[in-house]
């Protein structure tokens, strides 16, 4: 408990001491929130609360795409209108609302929840890589998307998954690089730029 | 013609403040990256003018980002900073080379990042070193055009060793300091080289370190590189040479380079794919 804290009851300091511990959370805001939550009707209170209660009891992973889901198999996984040939392989759950999003994708999802970074000591085996390469064996896909991040780690992660499919006689394509919409080709930096060359397209 | 003298502009704000440019410019090696908050990057660079600074770029997780493409690591890059209250800010970035090789293979990828992960252990912030810029540099230049991706590493971790001070014994027993027979040695990275045999009957744990074991370690610590190029080295040799040296750079740091790891993992799925059956379709 730091100084601004001891002065304040108990209870008011735990909480500032909880909020603290949030990413993206200082010390002023932890304050802040803590003696807003103290002035607000108790019932909006206890719905946060009640909310994140559920939030840890009432959530799984779901035991085909690792999504964070409340019934097990997750909605995604149990629509039968959904491609079951094509699995979409992303870093984080996050990332299925953008491609879903964009309507354009009609199969499968795999979160791998997290991402290659060997200088973090973080190796494929502490990613949901076997899981994916279970899903593999019933032989129903044809085609994985590596939609990782287009970096560093998400290409090294890539390319490692390709390593270990490409054997199983699955199809593995990865997302396409190129320039993003509204940007400046002055700026561009030369991987994308030479990309974005190599997969030109007629107009 | 007198020269045209042009007073000095006092600051205006507090002339007790030493004066130092606001931003400054310099090539850099990218070595890492950390996430900052929502959309910024802490970057760990290895700058030719400053050694190694932690930056921050910010914006770069954003797709629009100007900065983001060049600030991956293992990049070289001319970096403008501007001088900020704890780190300094990238202001602008533009890719001297990006080492494609390295980035679209598994196997140099994994080098690439160990190479860099060591000149982050090894090195302290501002304290420049323009010739282990160069060793990096050099280094992945050659990870990412060799066939062999091994030689350029041994002979990375040998010179940056080398530079900094750690440099094995290779000549004498490090026990005895009786000149090394061109027998079977051992290799004790605590005693900080080769070990002669007498010497061993009494040392614990010293590793066997063969005849041309030793004749190679010595040409990594004495030789160009190119003259270790030519050497064509069998597998198990390279083995015990990177293992011996392994070793010794973790004794060096006092801790495990988390990257060597990821080398073993990639190079445990290499066989993989000339082995394994082809799926039915």
């Amino acid at each position: 408990m730091n100084e601004a804290t001891t002065s304040a009851a108990a209870p008011v300091a735990r909480l500032i001491d909880e909020f603290h511990k949030l990413p993206g959370i200082g010390p002023k805001s932890a304050q802040r929130l803590t003696y807003h939550l103290l002035r607000i009707p108790p019932e909006d209170a206890l719905a946060l609360a009640q909310a994140i209660i559920e939030l840890k009891e009432r959530t799984v992973l779901c035991s085909v795409c690792q999504n964070v889901t409340e019934d097990d198999p997750c909605a995604i996984c149990r629509d039968d209108s959904r491609d079951r040939s094509m699995i979409c392989v992303i870093e984080e759950p996050l990332d299925i609302l953008a491609v879903e999003r964009t309507r354009a994708f009609h199969g499968l999802y795999h979160v791998l929840h997290g991402v290659i970074s060997p200088m973090d000591g973080i190796g494929p085996d502490d990613l949901k890589v076997n899981e994916l390469l279970a899903r593999l064996r019933g032989g129903a896909v044809h085609e994985v998307i590596m939609a990782t991040n287009p970096n560093l780690e998400g290409e090294a992660t890539s390319m490692y998954i390709s390593r270990l499919l490409t054997p199983l006689g699955v199809r593995v394509t990865r997302l396409a690089r190129g320039l993003p919409m509204g940007s400046d080709l002055e700026y561009a930096d030369d991987v994308t730029l030479s990309r974005a060359l190599e997969n030109r397209q007629d107009v | 013609m007198s020269p045209l003298r042009i007073p000095r502009r006092r600051s205006c704000y507090d002339p007790r403040m030493p004066e130092r440019p606001r931003v400054y410019k310099s090539p850099a090696l990218v070595l890492r990256q950390r996430k900052l908050g929502d959309a910024d990057k802490i970057l760990t660079l290895y700058t030719a003018s400053e050694g190694k600074i932690d930056v921050v770029a910010k914006g770069v997780r954003k797709t629009k980002s100007r900065l983001a493409g060049h600030v991956e690591p293992l990049t070289q890059a001319t970096f403008l900073l501007a001088k900020g209250k704890s780190l300094d800010i990238v202001t602008q970035v533009e890719t001297i080379e990006s080492f494609q090789g390295v980035r679209d293979d598994l196997d140099r990828l994994s080098r690439g990042l160990y190479c860099a992960e060591l000149l982050d252990r090894f090195t302290e912030p501002h304290e420049p070193s323009f010739p282990l810029y160069r060793l990096l540099l050099d280094t992945l230049r050659r990870v990412a055009r060799g066939s062999d991706v091994d030689t350029p590493v041994r002979f990375y971790e040998m010179a940056l060793l080398h530079a900094l001070g750690y440099r094995p014994e290779l000549d004498v027993c490090v026990a005895c300091r009786r000149a090394l027979e061109p027998l079977t040695n051992y290799w004790s990275a605590a005693a900080g080289g080769a070990v002669c045999r007498q010497c061993r009957m009494g040392a614990d744990a010293a590793r066997s370190l063969s005849v041309n074991g030793l004749k190679l370690l010595r040409l990594l610590l004495h030789g160009r590189f190119d003259d270790v190029a030519r050497v064509s080295i069998a597998p198990p040799l390279a083995d015990e040479l990177e293992r011996a040296m392994r070793e010794y750079v973790r004794w060096v740091l006092e801790r495990d380079v988390r990257s060597a790891g990821f080398i073993d993992t990639v190079r445990q799925r290499r066989p993989a794919r000339a082995r394994a059956p082809q799926a039915p379709t």
